[in-house]
């Protein structure tokens, strides 16, 4: 879904690049007000995996391949701000360090990826977990829908925007990117529901947004998790 | 319970490098998403006339100077994610507490 240069105009770009530099500058804020010590290192190791998983292209239908997102995997760790900084970092990376996305179209890969994957898929979490009555099983379907959901609204705004820009008239971009990005959604949701309840086994007090509503003490969090 | 900490620092760190080191080069090499609807739909040759950053070290995951393509993914990805490990760490570092106004 990394958009290079030459597919959107300049305006877009520069509308995209005020919105994400905006929503990364309150995330600043948003982080700063809540990150102790045991974050630091968290986010750390989250951006690292998310940059890792991102290689991993498995194949989907028609010789089409895609990839891991992480920004719903990100936000229910660390939060949704901090979850946008880390996409944003690593989208940084990949453009100037691997030449993967443009470097003009990095506010619209933030935005696509970081705006709409991390925030808009956390708000969609948020909004069915409260839904479920904060349940474990309710926990993993907002989690599985989530992930899908930032995955195919990521790839309808990269729709949106090349319909914009006018490469693409948008009754052919966006069935096409919605469509096949709603297979490569059902990727994002395993991975992620999977690396989650690997977390939550071993580790139930990083995933910041389970513990911290459906278990104030810590015996009920444990028999919430096992 | 810091000591704890650390220790499942080192196994997501060491999960990623494994990941980037031993399953990266048999990722699937087809286009991605955008990519194969831009091919599909005539608009891929926009993406490749040019780009306004040049100098990406690894471009397309991969070290210029190594020949083997498997060595060359896995270098440069076990390169990203330390980069990206420290650059996140470092991040992370200035927006603790109390650290920006």
């Amino acid at each position: 879904m990394h958009i290079p240069d030459g597919f959107l105009s300049h305006g877009l770009n520069a509308a995209t690049f005020v919105v994400s530099a905006g929503a990364c500058a309150y995330g600043v804020k948003k982080v700063n007000q809540k990150f102790g010590e045991k974050e630091v290192p968290l986010m750390g190791v989250t951006a690292a995996f998310v940059f890792a998983a991102q290689m991993l292209n498995f194949p989907v239908a028609g010789g089409t391949s895609g990839h891991f997102l992480g920004a719903v995997f990100s936000s229910v760790l660390l939060g949704p701000w901090a979850a946008l900084i880390i996409m944003t970092l690593v989208l940084v990376v990949q453009c100037l360090g691997f030449a993967d996305g443009g470097l003009t179209a990095l506010g619209s890969n933030i935005f696509n990826m970081g705006v709409v994957g991390a925030l808009g898929g956390y708000a969609i979490f948020w909004f069915l977990y409260r839904l479920s009555g904060r349940s474990q099983k309710g926990f993993f379907v907002a989690l599985a829908v989530a992930s899908w959901f930032s995955v195919v609204l990521g790839s309808t705004a990269a729709a949106l925007e090349l319909a914009i820009s006018g490469t693409s008239p948008l009754v052919i971009a966006l069935p096409a990117m919605a469509g096949i990005h709603a297979i490569i959604g059902v990727g994002e949701a395993i991975i992620t529901t999977t690396a989650v309840s690997l977390i939550l086994k071993t580790r139930p007090d990083l995933v910041s947004c389970f513990h911290k509503r459906i278990a104030p003490s810590g015996l009920a969090q444990e028999g919430g998790v096992s | 319970m810091k000591s704890q900490l650390k220790g499942f620092l080192w196994v997501g760190l060491g999960v990623s490098l494994l990941l980037a080191i031993f399953l990266s080069p048999f990722a699937s090499p087809s286009p991605d998403g955008l990519e194969k609807v831009a091919e599909r739909h005539g608009f891929a040759e926009k993406g490749e006339g040019w780009t306004l950053w040049k100098y990406a070290p690894f471009r397309d995951y991969t070290l210029p100077w190594i020949e083997n393509k498997g060595l060359s993914t896995a270098i440069a990805g076990a390169m990203g994610v330390f980069a990206i490990f420290l650059i996140a760490v470092g991040f992370a570092t200035c927006l603790k507490k109390g650290k920006v106004r």
